[in-house]
C-alpha cells in the first residue's frame, strides 16, 4: 500500500489510542498494578514494622563488651578475633567489635563487617571506630538477591502482560472487525499501534513503580539501599523496555495465527518460554558469573541479566552498551519478520496456523 | 467510478475468480448475484485490500487503488463484527477517525447515523448489549460514518426484520443518489430486483452477465404476455407461432416463436369474446439469474 506517512502514524497513534482505553477500563490491569505497589511495599516497609531478629554482634575482649553494653543490640561474646571473623564471615553475626590495637581508635576498638559498613551497629556507639571490611565488594549478598528477585519478577510480569496483545488480537480476529481495519489501515500500523500502545501502558506502570518503590523504600529505612539502586534502576528501565517492545511483537503474532481466544494457548508456548526462560535463568544462575555474562548479551535475557551485573558492580558502562545495542538490533529484526508474519495470518480463519504457512501467506493481504 | 478488471484469485489449486471484469457506476446501486462459492465475497476483499488478486486490476477513477483511497471507502463485511465490549457511538466514532475523520466531525457524523438508523438511544450501551437487528445497524453505522466515496456491502440486509430492511434501505438510496457507488451482494434475488439499478452475476468465479437491470430483462428474457379471457384459455395452444408456457383455466402465459404473434392470438381472442387483460410479462431476476449462470 502506498499510504502516506502521516496516514500511517495517525493510523497508528488511534490503534494505540484504543488499545491504551481499553486497557485503563479493565479491572485486571488496575487489580495487576495495585498487587506490584503494595508487594513493594510490603516487601520494604513489613520486614521493619515486624522488627524481625534483633542485630547480633560479636565482641572480643571486655573492652568491646563494655562499649556495646547499653547498644540495645544483642552481643555475643567470643574468645578471639579469628572467631569472630568466622562468624562474620558466616554471616553468624553482622558485625564484630574487636580491640583496636594500633592506637587508631578513640574508643580503643574496631569494627569488622562483611560487605557494608553496618549502620545500626555503628549507629548505636557514641564514637564512630574504624571499621574494616572482611569482603569488599560493592553491593552485599542479601541486597544483591533481593534486587535479583525484584528485577526477574517486574520482568516476568510484563513479559506476561505482553498476553494481552495476543488476546487482543485474537479478539479482532474472532469478532472479523480485522477485515473492516486491515481494508482501512496498513496491516503494519495496525501491528505498530498496539505494540506502542501496550509498550506505553508498561511505561506508565513503571513511572509509577519507579515513584513508588523510593517511597516505599524510604518509608522503610532503606534510603542506604535506595541511593545503591537508583544507577541499577536507571540501566534496568531502557532494557525492560526494549526488551518489552521484542516480546511484545512476538506476542501479536502468537495472537495472530490463532482465530479463537480457546486456540490460544497452542500458539503462545514459544512465548513463554521467552519470558519464563530468563526469568528462571537469571534466578538460578545469579552466582556464576559465567553464565550470568553470557545471559546478560543474549537478547531476551539481557534486559535483566545486564542491569543485575551492573547493579552488582560486575559489568562496565561499554558492555552494558553493547548488549543494549544487540537488544535493539533484534528488535528491529523481530519487528519486520512479525510484521510479515502478522499480515500473512492476521485473515486467516480456522485452526491453528503454521508459522511457516503464516510467512508464505504474506501476499494474502496488501499491507 | 469503480472499474474491476480482469481480476483472477486462487487458493491453492482452487481457482476462485477468474477474469473478473465489472464496474460500480456513481449514484447507482449495483447488485452482486451469484450462489453460495461463486466468488462474491472474495472479489468484494480484493476490492477492499484484505485479500490481493493474482491477476487483474482495481482501479477507481481511472487510477489504481491505493491505501488513501481505500481508506474513504466503505465495507461492511458478511462476517459481522465489532468490538464487543465498546460502547456503540464511541467505536463508530472510532471507526469514523481510523478512516480519517478528524474528531469532531467523526462524532458529529455518528450522532447522526444513529439517528437515522434509530439506534440513538442506545448509543452509550456497549455493543454486546445490543439484539443481533441493533447490531447489524451498528455495522452499518460503521461502514457509513466517514461519508464513503463507494460503500460495498457484503450481504447488507441478511438478519434484518422487514422494518429494519427499509429503514437500512432509505440510508442506502440517500448515499446512492448523492452519487457514491454502491455494490451489494444478496442471495435474496427480490431485495435486489426492487432495489439495484445494475446488477453483476458471478457464476464459478466467472461474470456470467453485467450491466442495467432492465437492459438484461430484455437480453436474457424470451418476450411473453399474459392473456386473461372469460372462458377457458386452452385453445391458445393452437396458436401458431407461440409457445404455451402455463394455462389455468381463462390465464394464459405465452412466449413468441415468431415475431408479431402476439397480435394474432389477441386477434384470436377477441374473435372469441371478451379479453380481460392482455399484457407482456417482464423476466424477473431470478429468471435472467436462472439463465445466465
Amino acid at each position: 500500500m502506498t499510504t502516506g506517512k502521516q496516514s500511517f502514524t495517525t493510523a497508528t497513534r488511534l490503534i494505540a489510542e484504543r488499545e491504551i482505553k481499553t486497557f485503563l477500563r479493565s479491572k485486571g490491569f488496575w487489580i495487576g498494578l495495585a498487587v506490584i505497589v503494595l508487594g513493594l511495599f510490603a516487601m520494604s516497609v513489613l520486614p521493619t514494622v515486624l522488627g524481625g531478629d534483633q542485630t547480633k554482634v560479636a565482641a572480643v575482649g571486655s573492652k568491646a563488651v563494655e562499649v556495646m553494653a547499653g547498644s540495645g543490640l544483642e552481643v555475643r561474646q567470643v574468645d578471639d578475633v579469628e572467631a569472630a571473623r568466622a562468624l562474620v564471615r558466616d554471616e553468624e553475626v553482622e558485625a564484630a567489635v574487636v580491640p583496636d590495637d594500633g592506637g587508631t581508635s578513640a574508643t580503643g576498638v574496631r569494627v569488622i563487617a562483611l560487605n557494608d559498613p553496618p549502620v545500626d551497629v555503628l549507629a548505636s556507639l557514641r564514637t564512630t571506630p574504624p571499621v574494616d571490611l572482611l569482603d569488599a565488594s560493592e553491593v552485599g549478598q542479601g541486597v544483591r538477591q533481593l534486587v535479583i528477585m525484584v528485577f526477574a519478577l517486574v520482568f516476568l510480569m510484563f513479559g506476561m502482560g505482553g498476553t494481552a496483545i495476543a488476546q487482543s488480537t485474537v479478539t479482532e480476529k474472532q469478532t472479523r472487525i480485522v477485515e473492516i481495519l486491515v481494508s482501512t489501515v496498513p496491516v503494519r500500523a495496525l501491528l505498530a499501534g498496539k505494540i506502542a500502545g501496550h509498550t506505553l501502558l508498561t511505561l506508565g506502570q513503571v513511572a509509577v513503580i519507579a515513584i513508588v518503590a523510593p517511597l516505599a523504600l524510604s518509608l522503610g529505612g532503606h534510603s542506604q539501599l535506595l541511593a545503591l539502586i537508583a544507577p541499577a534502576l536507571g540501566w534496568f528501565v531502557p532494557f525492560l523496555l526494549l526488551g518489552f517492545v521484542l516480546l511484545a511483537s512476538m506476542w501479536a503474532v502468537a495472537g495472530s495465527l490463532v482465530s479463537r481466544q480457546e486456540d490460544l494457548g497452542s500458539s503462545m508456548g514459544l512465548v513463554v518460554m521467552l519470558v519464563i526462560g530468563p526469568y528462571f535463568g537469571v534466578m538460578f544462575f545469579a552466582d556464576n558469573a559465567t553464565v550470568m555474562t553470557v545471559l546478560s548479551f543474549v537478547p531476551f535475557s539481557s534486559a535483566i541479566a545486564m542491569p543485575v551485573r551492573l547493579f552488582a558492580g560486575q559489568a562496565q558502562a561499554w558492555e552494558a552498551l553493547v548488549a543494549m545495542g544487540l537488544l535493539a538490533a533484534t528488535v528491529v529484526v523481530i519487528v519486520l519478520l512479525a510484521s510479515k508474519v502478522y499480515s500473512g495470518s492476521l485473515m486467516h480463519t480456522g485452526g491453528k496456523l503454521a508459522l511457516a504457512k503464516a510467512w508464505a501467506g504474506r501476499d494474502n493481504t496488501q499491507a | 467510478m469503480l472499474t474491476v478488471t480482469s481480476i483472477g484469485r486462487s487458493f491453492g489449486d482452487h481457482q476462485v475468480l477468474d477474469g473478473v471484469s465489472f464496474e460500480v457506476r456513481a449514484g447507482r446501486m449495483t447488485g452482486f448475484l451469484g450462489a453460495n462459492g461463486s466468488g462474491k465475497t472474495t472479489t468484494m476483499r480484493i476490492v477492499l485490500g484484505v485479500l490481493a488478486a493474482h491477476s487483474g486490476t482495481v482501479t477507481w477513477d481511472g487510477a489504481p487503488v491505493t491505501g488513501a483511497v481505500r481508506q474513504r471507502f466503505g465495507y461492511m463485511p458478511e462476517e459481522r463484527g465489532l468490538y464487543p465490549k465498546m460502547g456503540v457511538a464511541e467505536q463508530i466514532a472510532w471507526l469514523g477517525r481510523l478512516h480519517g475523520l478528524d474528531k469532531a466531525t467523526a462524532q458529529r457524523n455518528t450522532a447522526r447515523l444513529l439517528e437515522e438508523l434509530e439506534l440513538d438511544h442506545r448509543a452509550e450501551d456497549r455493543l454486546e448489549e445490543l439484539s443481533l437487528g441493533n447490531q447489524q445497524r451498528a455495522q452499518i453505522a460503521a461502514a457509513l460514518v466517514h461519508d464513503p466515496v463507494l460503500l460495498i456491502l457484503d450481504e447488507p440486509f441478511s438478519g434484518l426484520d422487514p422494518i429494519a430492511v427499509e429503514t437500512v434501505l432509505g440510508v442506502l438510496r440517500e448515499r446512492a443518489s448523492a452519487g457514491v457507488p454502491v455494490l451489494f451482494s444478496s442471495h435474496q434475488l427480490s431485495v435486489v430486483e426492487r432495489l439495484c439499478d445494475d446488477v453483476v452475476i458471478i457464476s464459478g468465479g466467472k461474470i456470467a452477465a453485467s450491466g442495467a437491470r432492465d437492459e438484461l430483462r430484455t437480453r436474457y428474457g424470451t418476450p411473453r404476455f399474459e392473456l386473461v379471457v372469460a372462458s377457458d384459455a386452452g385453445w391458445v395452444r393452437d396458436v401458431p407461432g407461440v409457445r404455451v408456457v402455463d394455462v389455468d383455466g381463462p390465464r394464459a402465459v405465452f412466449e413468441l416463436l415468431e415475431p408479431d404473434a402476439d397480435q394474432v392470438v389477441l386477434g384470436t381472442a377477441l374473435g372469441r369474446g371478451p379479453v380481460r387483460g392482455f399484457s407482456p410479462v417482464v423476466p424477473t431476476l431470478d429468471e435472467i439469474f436462472m439463465e445466465a449462470i
